[in-house]
């Protein structure tokens, strides 16, 4: 377990290097998201609804967009010279390479929804400092399942000849339950609802989580060639 | 083309199905003629299910075993249960305007969580579409055919969790609890014709997949 | 004192293969190969393309599974784990390097993920030896194919493997480069390294090698030890595998 944690490491750090140079991921997510907070706004009439009956929805639909954008990248900087496969050869073990991606990119995510959730605070006029507790909880648990998911379908897109198109499709049933759980209890908090009237999508979330980065863990050598 | 007993069994068992709905079976009190499409509806809903959950099955079974065998019943078993998913997604609506005045109701759970089932293995037979390689296609195809029966709890239980947190008005459910049992035989008889039809499906749909895999092998031995 | 444990006879082979077969569906790549080698051995491997030097190389790089038969590297029965990749240094015709990052820091990834502890002098060491240590801060997008190519070669040795598996190695290379590499391979081999290239270049394949094999439709047409190899017969054969195939 100790080895398969410090190669996973390894190659999350490597991953993170590797955007931290580029940038090109990071910087076209944040923009997406910041203009996808600004463009749902104009989507609405202002006068019929109000912020913070949008802002939930906004959020976690930006949110799983978004996050598809660095999920496309993650496998993507493997195949270019078939790095995968020194990977592959290598002591590292098939999961751990797979956790080594799922946490780069849950830290990718996790940047993004730094700057977005904020974003959307000043953007749709919103008080989140009473709720910021259980909003980084379901933030959280909302990008875990995300990224268990995304990474291996990222994994399996990039060897199919429909590449990048095809992760969404795969990905968005999945992000189904995801997003509508974390908007619904981002909506319950942001209306003021005591954060017990969360606890099932909570719930919910966490459950998604623990059956995904089990099920997805164990998937992943099996989307290798052997 | 040869016609197989089977098939020959399930479409005489589906005609019969249908005469005895429309003409043997009494016409529901508060529903009327509208009522019928439960008789398409409801098997074809329970034969879609069917269909992906052995879907499920045998992709678990093939990343065990590796028997291309398996890989084939699961394309078929896919591409029969999206063609019934489509059937549940085309008589649910049509059952609801007549009954409920809107053809889409966000706060039926089986029908929305149908509808994601539909996009689940629509893109299913896209993934298999998009891959070369028979071997890998039946890795790739078999760990989504697992992933995404794990998904459909999960669906279902947020489309449910939210529907009831947002309760809407329901003029009247037509799933009615307690069927006369004129209408509940013929219901039986449709979900065992509906099964029937989809072993038939997929017999001809796998017949299909073997000959074309060894036309496929053909020709890489003479290249 | 009798000299002969040193010899490479009784030494215990690096790689050991008996009948070995893969097959894609219902091609067979590898149709039932035998041989061994052992420490400070070097196999040359020639044939034509498709004949399943690439897949042998992989399935004994633990990238593939054996259909049938057995393989072993290092004693450790293939599939092997962690411990057999880990005595295996892999060069292929993709340079498996991240163009994003420098060579200093794609093989300074590599000596941490094969649990080289204090890896620093190591990685140091085997760029200098394919000569890159000077441009080793540059991103490898901006290097040449041949010098992406050097520091590919020093990324699989900063492990000191026992066994290589190099697999047309010196594409992309310039003179110098191959210079350097088949003068690295031949230190690797005095210090016990066994090896095994896959090339079509017969000089450069031969001018290292212990043992020398062609291969055709997954099989050794011809294996031979050191002694019995003849540039000019291995020519005629290999013309032949060649024109057999096409």
């Amino acid at each position: 377990m100790a080895d398969i944690l410090s190669a996973a490491w390894l190659i999350a750090r490597k991953d993170l290097s590797i955007e931290f140079r580029t940038r090109s991921a990071f910087f076209s997510a944040v923009v997406f998201a910041l203009l996808g907070l600004v463009i749902f706004y104009y989507a609405w009439d202002p006068t019929a609804v109000t912020a913070t009956d949008l802002a939930p929805g906004v959020l976690w639909v930006i949110f799983t967009f978004s996050g598809l954008l660095g999920l496309h990248r993650s496998f993507g900087v493997e195949t270019a010279d078939h790095a995968i496969d020194g990977l592959l050869a290598s002591p590292a073990s098939r999961e751990a390479i797979f956790l080594g991606k799922a946490i780069a990119n849950l830290i990718f995510v996790g940047a993004v929804q730094a700057i977005a959730i904020p974003a959307l605070a000043l953007f749709y006029n919103l008080r989140l400092g009473a709720v910021a507790g259980p909003l980084i909880a379901i933030a959280i648990l909302a990008a875990i399942g995300l990224v268990a998911v995304g990474t291996l379908f990222s994994a399996m897109a990039v060897n199919t000849r429909l590449a990048e198109l095809l992760l969404p499709m795969l990905a968005l049933p999945f992000f189904v339950p995801i997003v509508i759980a974390a908007a619904q209890a981002t909506a319950k908090l942001l209306s003021g609802r005591p954060v017990i009237e969360v606890g099932a999508w909570l719930k919910l979330l966490l459950a998604f989580d623990i059956v995904f980065v089990a099920a997805c863990t164990l998937a992943y050598p099996f989307t290798v060639e052997d | 083309m040869k016609i197989s007993w089977l098939s020959t069994l399930a479409g005489a068992a589906v005609i019969g199905t249908f005469i005895r709905a429309v003409f043997f079976t009494t016409l529901e009190a508060r529903q009327g003629a509208a009522q019928k499409i439960f008789y398409i509806h409801v098997p074809a809903a329970w034969v879609a299910f069917l269909a992906f959950f052995l879907v499920a099955v045998a992709s678990g079974v093939y990343l065990w075993l590796r028997d291309p065998r398996l890989d084939r019943f699961a394309e078929s078993s896919a591409e029969v249960g999206v063609v019934f998913t489509t059937v549940v997604l085309i008589t649910g609506p049509l059952w609801a305007k007549p009954i409920w005045g809107t053809f889409w109701a966000w706060w039926d759970v089986r029908l929305v969580s149908t509808l994601f089932l539909w996009f689940i293995y629509v893109s299913y037979i896209v993934l298999r579409g998009a891959i070369e390689s028979p071997e890998l296609r039946a890795r790739y195809s078999a760990v989504l055919g697992i992933l995404g029966a794990l998904l459909i709890p999960f669906i279902h239980l947020s489309v449910y969790l939210f529907a009831t947190m947002h309760p809407m008005p329901i003029v009247g459910k037509p799933s009615a609890p307690s069927l006369p049992i004129g209408m509940l035989i013929t219901l039986m008889i449709s979900l065992v014709s509906f099964t029937l039809l989809y072993f038939a499906f997929v017999r001809a749909r796998y017949n299909y997949a073997v000959e074309r895999d060894a036309a496929a092998a053909r020709a890489e031995h003479d290249a | 004192m009798p000299s002969a444990i040193s010899t490479g006879a009784s030494a215990p082979p690096i790689v050991e293969v008996a009948e070995l077969a893969r097959e894609f569906g219902s091609r067979r790549a590898v149709a039932g190969v035998t041989f061994s080698l052992a420490p400070g051995k070097c196999l040359a491997l020639f044939g034509p393309n498709g004949a399943g030097k690439t897949t042998l190389l992989r399935v004994l790089a633990g990238l593939l599974k054996p259909t049938s038969g057995s393989a072993r590297v290092a004693g450790i029965p293939l599939p092997g784990g962690p411990l057999a990749r880990s005595r295996i240094g892999l060069i292929s015709h993709h340079t498996m390097l991240y163009e994003a990052l420098s060579p200093r820091e794609n093989v300074s990834f590599t000596a941490q993920l094969y649990g080289i502890r204090d890896s620093r002098a190591r990685v140091e060491d085997s760029l200098r030896r394919m000569s890159m240590l000077e441009r080793a801060d540059t991103p490898i997008r901006s290097l040449s194919r041949g010098m992406q190519q050097r520091v590919s070669i020093a990324r699989a040795m900063v492990h000191s493997p026992q066994l290589v598996l190099a697999d047309e190695p010196y594409s992309g290379l310039d003179e110098s480069g191959a210079r350097a590499l088949t003068a690295l391979l031949g230190e690797l081999r005095s210090a016990g390294t066994a090896i095994i290239v896959v090339t079509h270049n017969l000089a450069e394949g031969l001018s290292l090698a212990t043992h020398a094999a062609v291969m055709q439709r997954g099989k050794f047409l011809r294996y031979d030890s050191a002694d019995r190899i003849d540039a000019g017969s291995y020519a005629a054969t290999y013309r032949e595998a060649l024109a057999a195939n096409g």
